[in-house]
């Protein structure tokens, strides 16, 4: 075996008092506090080509952000796309997040929505048919409709904030789901703020 | 292709005078348009169905093609190229298993932000996604490694796409481009000449660093204690190596750089403390983590540099200069951001400084350190070769600006610690993806790059050599002037190291029970071989090979029981680095 350098051992030396957190950030080890994850309602214009979803949703993959929702749909202009994407993270995964989406090529503007932008997911929830006047009064308390109907099911649309979908889901719970989907959100700013 | 690459020199000579540029007729002949618009000169390659048609339009073109043995070497020799010369490396292969193989290549380049523009054949369109012969998912498959890439679909706008992909690769932070040409774009018909390159609009890297941030900064550094430089890869890339040592000098600020950063300080200038990291010195570890300013300046603060985050400059403010936004805070928080290029920058902090800080005592306990941790090894006479040594007799017999390439192992090691580097871009080797067998190829592109009498000496290990050892075929064909030194310790030295520290010494899978002889390996392919065993034949051997003119190959046979030293366990602290094997 070699017989290695010259030198003091490695508890002989001096050592620094400071520390890192795991996101590379100067501590205090008195007040130490790893961020808390939050949620962010990202919304990036992007080239509307080939391989710009596949790429964004392999961004995250790779880099393990957890994403809650994806929505991906046309805009005004027929060369660009809007896609909303929520994620929960630490404060510095979001900025980090931000930062990686940018940089891709045909990405065009990412933002952050402020929390009062206008948030909404559509799901269809279809239920037992046995009870279609309940369903239906159910339905017409979260202002959602009825969409389809036969004997053995009652299919219903509601739209609105994610927690609204995730009360109604629960409510129409009791009449026993068959089958649901969801969109995801989709958001805008309010009023004349620009989303991107 | 045979017959143009081994052209004599006189011809290419001849061929310097200005002639008619290839005239657009295909998307073949617009790729090739495309490409001399852009001043591309050389290209690595290895023809394949798929890409024929460019190959027949480069048939009337100036630009240099040199055929590699395998596609991978094509791409990493493109690396090389663009390490070296600092323009595009540009590499081409086949749909399927062509593209394939450039994969490693490609992660590589993208992992050491190289700028390498790779271009493959693809099926026709009308077959792409019919699973035909020789199809995969190119662009699929290479998304997670480029910067951006292409899939071609129409010969009118096929040129502008590639000088797009040569522009991209090349601007900002750079990085592999890849696009993928199918055999209907290629050899349709099309008179549509390309513009000139452009980057996409939505591509705009910044180059300059907000003035109010630059202030802040500089107050930092006038107030440091203990100021530390960390010059990257990127002070490389930028070209901004003569900024960064005039910064340094200018405010007598210690320098350390990384793996990637070596040649942008001069390694024995007085406040140079070499590279830092999992294998770097004593005293660059001990400065990073006692410094409490980190001026670290285009490097992405990869984990071998930093072992764990909890301890990295624990007590560093950081002042982190990158011209790409999205490693700001990455890894490492950066309490003072600068986005722009590296020279750039480091000009307007000279420009904001009003005063150096006051770091005596720093540089003095800096000094103290080199003292403390020599990069030293004893070479008995009664053992074995020692790799230190032969790395430094070869770098005795070389000039300053001799180019060094390596592979990946024990062997890089030994030639980034003894090897004493004085400028940027004499440093070859994969550094993030950490790549095995990169050192022959990348020998080829850097000698293709290299000015004229430059000499290319590539340090490569026995794993290392074999893993693409075939394009010694290039070398001996082309006719270049390299020298590979094998430091051959018939071990897959690195992984036997961490068997001994790690996995209390099973050797499993890391030796070579039998190894071929590859100085006569060497004859067979046509270049020059020598066998080194002791200590008196290192320096004649070293003499010959490098006064042979064309491919040699010395296979030096090192102590097998030979260690890299210092060591940061892996996630451990800077400062915490062994100095032998009871340490770890």
């Amino acid at each position: 075996m070699s017989d290695g350098l010259d030198g003091p051992e490695p508890e002989e030396r001096p050592d620094p008092d400071g520390r890192r957190n795991s996101q590379g950030i100067r501590i205090d080890p008195e007040v130490e506090a790893e961020p808390e994850d939050r949620r962010a309602v990202l919304s990036a214009l992007v080239k509307h080509e080939p391989g710009v979803l596949a790429n964004i949703s392999g961004l995250f993959r790779r880099r393990q952000f957890n994403i809650e929702s994806l929505t991906v749909g046309p805009t005004t202009d027929p060369d660009r796309a809007r896609i909303t994407l929520e994620i929960e993270e630490s404060e510095p995964g979001i900025e980090q997040a931000k930062k990686q989406l940018q940089k891709l090529v045909p990405v065009i503007a990412v933002t952050e929505l402020e929390p009062t932008a206008i948030r909404r997911e559509l799901a269809l929830i279809k239920v037992d048919g046995s009870a279609p006047d309940q369903v239906g009064a159910v339905a017409e308390m979260y202002d959602g409709k009825t969409v389809d109907v036969s004997q053995e099911s009652v299919t219903v649309e509601i739209t609105g904030s994610e927690q609204k979908i995730n009360a109604a889901v629960e409510t129409f719970g009791r009449f026993g789901i068959h089958e649901i989907v969801r969109t995801g959100t989709a958001a805008l700013e309010r009023g004349t703020r620009k989303t991107t | 292709m045979s017959e143009r690459t081994t052209q004599p020199p006189e011809t290419e000579a001849d061929s310097d005078t200005e002639t008619t540029p290839t005239t657009v007729s295909s998307g073949a002949t617009s790729v090739v348009r495309a490409l001399e618009n852009t001043g591309i000169e050389v290209m690595f390659g290895v023809q394949g169905g798929a890409i024929m048609p460019v190959y027949d339009a480069l048939w009337n073109s100036d630009i240099d093609h040199v055929m590699m043995a395998h596609e991978q070497g094509a791409a990493h020799a493109a690396d090389a190229y663009n390490v070296v010369s600092g323009e595009p490396g540009v590499c081409l292969a086949t749909s399927g298993p062509g593209a394939t193989n450039l994969v490693t290549g490609i992660a590589d380049a993208n992992m050491d932000s190289d700028a390498v523009v790779a271009l493959t054949g693809q099926v026709p369109q009308s077959m792409v996604g019919s699973d035909a012969f020789q199809e995969t998912d190119t662009t699929g498959i290479t998304a997670p490694i480029t910067k951006n890439n292409y899939f071609a679909n129409d010969a009118d706008t096929v040129g502008d796409t590639v000088g797009e992909a040569v522009a991209l690769a090349g601007t900002g932070r750079p990085g592999p481009t890849l696009v993928d040409l199918p055999k209907d774009v290629t050899n349709a018909e099309t008179d549509r000449d390309p513009g000139m390159a452009q980057t996409p609009e939505t591509y705009m890297p910044q180059d300059e660093a907000d003035h109010a941030d630059v202030e802040t900064a500089a107050r930092a550094i006038e107030a440091a204690d203990k100021p530390l430089l960390l010059f990257g890869g990127g002070v490389v890339k930028a070209n901004a190596a003569e900024t960064a040592r005039e910064f340094a000098t200018a405010y007598d600020i210690p320098v350390v750089t990384t793996m990637p950063g070596i040649g942008t300080m001069p390694e024995d200038h007085d406040l140079c403390l070499s590279w830092a990291g999992m294998h770097g010195t004593g005293y660059a570890n001990m400065a990073i983590n006692h410094t409490d300013l980190l001026i670290a300046v285009g490097t992405r603060f990869d984990d071998r540099l930093t072992g764990g985050i909890e301890s990295f400059a624990p007590e560093a403010e950081v002042i982190h200069v990158d011209i790409d936004p999205a490693e700001i805070s990455k890894n490492i928080h950066a309490d003072y951001p600068l986005i722009g290029d590296a020279g750039r920058v480091l000009e307007q902090l000279d420009g904001a400084l009003t005063t150096a800080p006051d770091a005596d005592e720093w540089r003095e306990q800096c000094l103290a350190w080199q003292e403390e941790y020599p990069m030293d090894y004893a070479a008995p006479d009664d053992e074995p070769l020692k790799p230190q040594f032969v790395v430094e007799a070869l770098d005795e017999a070389t000039s300053d600006e001799a180019i060094v390439t390596s592979g990946v192992g024990q062997h890089q090691m030994w030639a980034s610690q003894y090897w004493t580097f004085r400028e940027p871009r004499t440093w070859v080797s994969s550094h993030g993806l950490g790549t095995m067998g990169y050192g022959l190829p990348a020998a080829i592109g850097a000698k293709m790059a290299a000015d004229d009498g430059e000499e290319v000496v590539c340090i490569d290990g026995d794993g290392s050599f074999l893993m693409t050892v075939q394009e010694l075929s290039v070398a001996v064909r082309e006719d270049l002037d390299i020298t590979v030194a094998i430091l051959n310790n018939e071990y897959i030295g690195m992984v036997r190291q961490w068997q001994d520290a790690f996995f209390e010494g099973r050797h499993m899978a890391a030796g070579y029970s039998w190894i071929p002889e590859f100085d006569k390996l060497a004859e067979a392919f046509g270049a020059r071989g020598w066998r080194v065993d002791d200590y008196d034949e290192v320096a004649d051997a070293v003499e010959e090979a490098l006064d042979y003119d064309g491919p040699s190959v010395v296979d030096f046979h090192i102590d097998p029981a030979e260690n890299v030293y210092p060591m940061v366990p892996s996630g451990g602290a800077n400062d915490k680095f062994a100095l032998s094997e009871d340490q770890l």
